[in-house]
């Protein structure tokens, strides 16, 4: 059955499905809904929702609650993000599975409470201190934000490593049908040997991020690397649409995914051979099937909510191979399709 | 088919609730949809306005350069997106709020005194339900019924059922306005 | 590192053995630092209560970085200052856990304060271990909050100039005025007696936590001989004569 939800109401509902039972949070636009409606639905399924003093307190909370073995997520908007950093680091050195949701908004500073798109360097190339990755997942319909939040927390326990859901505030905002998925069953939470559940009949667990010997550390991060590298071989997602015989292929994510979408509708309209090419894991980034397209399709016109960070990517997987002009907004203007037309008028005629 | 309908006018003229009612209707007739709000620090008293999609393939953009239809609550809305409507389309105004005039030859116009009917009906808030109506018959891809049912969902009925009836009344007010004009 | 055990005679009776919840790892503070005893003493609390085997402790950052290595028990180690945040996630995703931190005053009366204050407002069930030794020991002797008026350090190398830098942070006093707390005691742990007073403290108030009672927080004034740069006897003089005036002992809040 559908239901018209918001994003922010699927992505809470997602998590809850997903047997998300610990949830800390600091109030920000534009994600307030998600907020809400954890606080109203969380508890009635025996879980924990507490509004911390501080974004920083609430990525701590998540850091103890999932030492503790719990499903756990937080959410904000760009700045809060900005706080959560540290937290995120310690997760991430710590190896404690976790989800952290992004409504991005524009920045730098308090910037402005509209989509934007301009924290994908802080989600995919670290963010916080140190040598690690987050799996980052970017949803463009509110459909894929509910499904997306029960994968990132499916591959946040497989991996041990935390994952990050990159949506914006229009995605926040706006509502669409949705099929919500089945809430999973207890049982298919894998087991967490690690936690801190109490020495009882066992050695103590250490849930820590320290060690003072470089060498031992190196040999920690090392075993780490090799678990991103599987990740890359294993977890990386994309959608091609109408990229068969295109001459320019779009290449944009998330909310600009989907209005890219629009344009090559549009586009096939006019009779322009256009398609789009929309990362869904922005890490791991898909640059193997980027560079496949680059052998044959001589423009990628990568679109962003930003002055272009993804576009660093999609310039290393394609090495030259093809055009890779660039066209974003900042400060939280959304271009509208017939602006992006345009833009593919200057490299495609019909 | 991709439609791109506008509600606009200020905070508490239930801009986004008529948005919502729409968009439910036309999910439960099967439709895709997609309704994208403005939204600001103003909790009341700003503007307010949003997008409603209707499409029958999964809807791209949520954002439209030319939507089919606009509902303008107020003047500022009407400056605001009278030149942004479609060749041939509808801009439904609030004649009750709404002096000047659209200069626009190209775009049905129909000026309703909604505002006035809602006074009539009893019930001064349900002036965005009586543009709905005429909404939901410019837009001509259902009935009335199915948004009938999601109004009162979108109200909920528990001791309502007072509020609910008056909505009614307004949506069938509304509907039946575009009809009288033909 | 093992520690070799004393062969006891025939005859004699151990009376001062290592406490069931210490590891057999050698601490690591320096020679005179009061943090050996009161982590000896959160130990023999844990032994008391029986608690062993549901206690999780959070370490911070600071001189106890390596607290969970000298523990039995589970362990997180916590970024700088977030200790009681990190405790409420554990505490609230598991409340049969017996969850404590064990902080500095730099950890938590400066960079955590807001953790610190709010998990004691929020009435937190958890146990909060307090060493307020004046000072930033690990990093090099730098001001803390709770730095004396125009006592030296590395960031105050006149004094700290109250004008300039403010005054020491009496963070118990500002916790005992709130609703939340159950307990909120300080203590000193300078000569047998008060080892004593401070045991009791402790074992209180992880018995709090047991009994569902709230936050409970001991504050222990402790001397730092080696950022002193006085021998730990005169520094434990130092403790009485100079912290004491600032950081008068006794119970600030005791909620039954």
């Amino acid at each position: 059955m559908k239901v018209l939800m918001r994003g922010n109401e699927a992505m809470a509902e997602a998590a809850i499905r997903a047997g998300c039972r610990c949830y800390f949070c600091y109030p920000i636009t534009p994600q307030g809904e998600l907020v809400e409606y954890m606080a109203r639905h969380l508890p009635r399924h025996g879980g924990v929702f507490l509004q911390a003093e501080s974004e920083v307190a609430a990525i701590n909370m998540v850091y103890g609650a999932a030492a503790a073995g719990a499903r756990t997520m937080t959410s904000s908007s760009s700045p809060g993000i900005s706080l959560k950093m540290e937290g995120i680091s310690y997760l991430a050195g710590a190896r404690l599975p976790a989800v952290i949701v992004n409504v991005m908004r524009a920045g730098p500073g308090l910037g402005n409470i509209a989509p934007a798109q301009g924290d994908y360097f802080q989600a995919t190339k670290g963010g916080g201190h140190g040598d690690y990755r987050l799996i980052v997942l970017a949803p463009s319909t509110v459909q894929e934000a509910a499904e997306l939040v029960m994968l990132a927390f499916d591959l946040s326990d497989r991996y041990r490593v935390p994952a990050m859901i990159l949506a914006d505030g229009m995605l926040g905002q706006m509502m669409e049908p949705v099929e919500l998925p089945e809430p999973i069953l207890p049982q298919m939470i894998p087991p967490k040997p690690w936690a801190l559940t109490g020495a009882k009949d066992r050695a103590p667990n250490v849930v820590s991020s320290f060690d003072l010997d470089p060498y031992r550390f190196r040999e920690i991060l090392r075993a780490l690397w090799e678990i991103y590298r599987e990740i890359e071989r294993n977890e990386v997602r994309w959608e091609e649409y109408e990229t068969g015989d295109a001459e320019l292929v779009l290449v944009a994510y998330g909310t600009m995914g989907r209005i890219c979408r629009t344009v090559v509708r549009q586009a096939r309209r006019e009779g322009l051979r256009v398609g789009l090419f929309r990362p869904i894991t922005l890490w791991p980034f898909p640059s193997e099937p980027l560079r496949e397209l680059s052998h044959r399709v001589p423009v990628l016109l990568t679109v962003e909510l930003s002055a272009g960070q993804m576009w660093e990517d999609v310039r290393l997987a394609v090495e030259g191979r093809a055009k890779t002009p660039f066209y974003g907004e900042l400060g939280g203007v959304v271009p509208t399709p017939d602006e992006i037309l345009s833009e593919v008028k200057r490299y495609v005629r019909g | 088919m991709e439609t791109g309908i506008v509600f606009a006018g200020f905070g508490g003229q239930g801009i986004l609730l008529a948005g919502k009612v729409l968009a439910r209707a036309a999910m439960e007739e099967g439709f895709e949809v997609t309704w994208l709000p403005s939204y600001g620090p103003e909790m009341r008293g700003g503007t307010a306005n949003c997008t409603v999609v209707i499409a029958d393939e999964p809807v791209g953009s949520p954002i439209v350069d030319t939507p089919w239809i606009l509902v303008a609550m107020n003047g500022p809305s009407l400056e605001r997106f009278s030149p942004r409507v479609a060749k041939g389309g509808l801009i439904i105004v609030n004649a009750s709020l709404v002096s000047q005039k659209v200069e626009r030859a190209d775009v049905r116009i129909l000026l309703i005194p909604l505002n006035d009917i809602a006074q009539e009906l009893g019930e001064p808030r349900c002036a965005n339900m009586v543009a709905l109506g005429a909404t939901v018959r410019g837009l001509g891809l259902f009935s009335l019924d199915p948004v009938l049912v999601a109004m009162e969902e979108e109200l909920g009925t528990r001791g309502r059922e007072k509020l609910v009836e008056v909505n009614r009344q307004a949506l069938l007010r509304g509907y039946s306005f575009l009809n009288a004009l033909r | 590192m093992s520690v070799v055990e004393a062969k006891v005679p025939a005859g004699f009776v151990p009376v001062y053995t290592r406490p069931k919840s210490l590891s057999e790892k050698r601490f690591t503070y320096c020679p005179g630092c009061h943090h050996g005893i009161i982590t000896r003493l959160v130990a023999e609390a844990i032994d008391e209560l029986g608690i062993q085997e549901r206690t999780v402790g959070i370490a911070p950052v600071g001189c106890a970085v390596f607290l969970y290595e000298f523990f039995r028990c589970d362990f997180a180690q916590a970024a700088h200052g977030r200790a009681c945040a990190v405790a409420t996630g554990i505490k609230r995703a598991n409340p049969d856990l017996i969850v404590f931190t064990y902080q500095g005053d730099g950890d938590l009366a400066a960079i955590g304060a807001a953790e610190t204050i709010h998990a004691a407002n929020r009435g937190e069930n958890i146990t909060v271990i307090f060493v307020n030794n004046q000072i930033y020991g690990m990093t090099g002797g730098e001001m803390a909050p709770t730095t004396l008026p125009g006592m030296r350090t590395v960031t105050t190398p006149e004094g700290r100039d109250v004008r300039i830098t403010g005054y020491p942070l009496r963070m118990s006093e500002m916790l005992a005025q709130l609703d939340g707390p159950a307990y909120i005691t300080r203590q000193a742990v300078f000569d047998v007696r008060h080892v004593q007073m401070a045991r009791k403290a402790i074992v209180k108030a992880f018995k709090n936590q047991i009994e569902g009672k709230g936050f409970s927080l001991v504050e222990i004034v402790a001397a730092c001989p080696t950022n002193l740069h006085i021998p730990p006897v005169e520094a434990s003089r130092w403790v009485t004569e100079q912290a004491l005036k600032y950081f008068p002992l006794g119970d600030l809040k005791v909620r039954d």
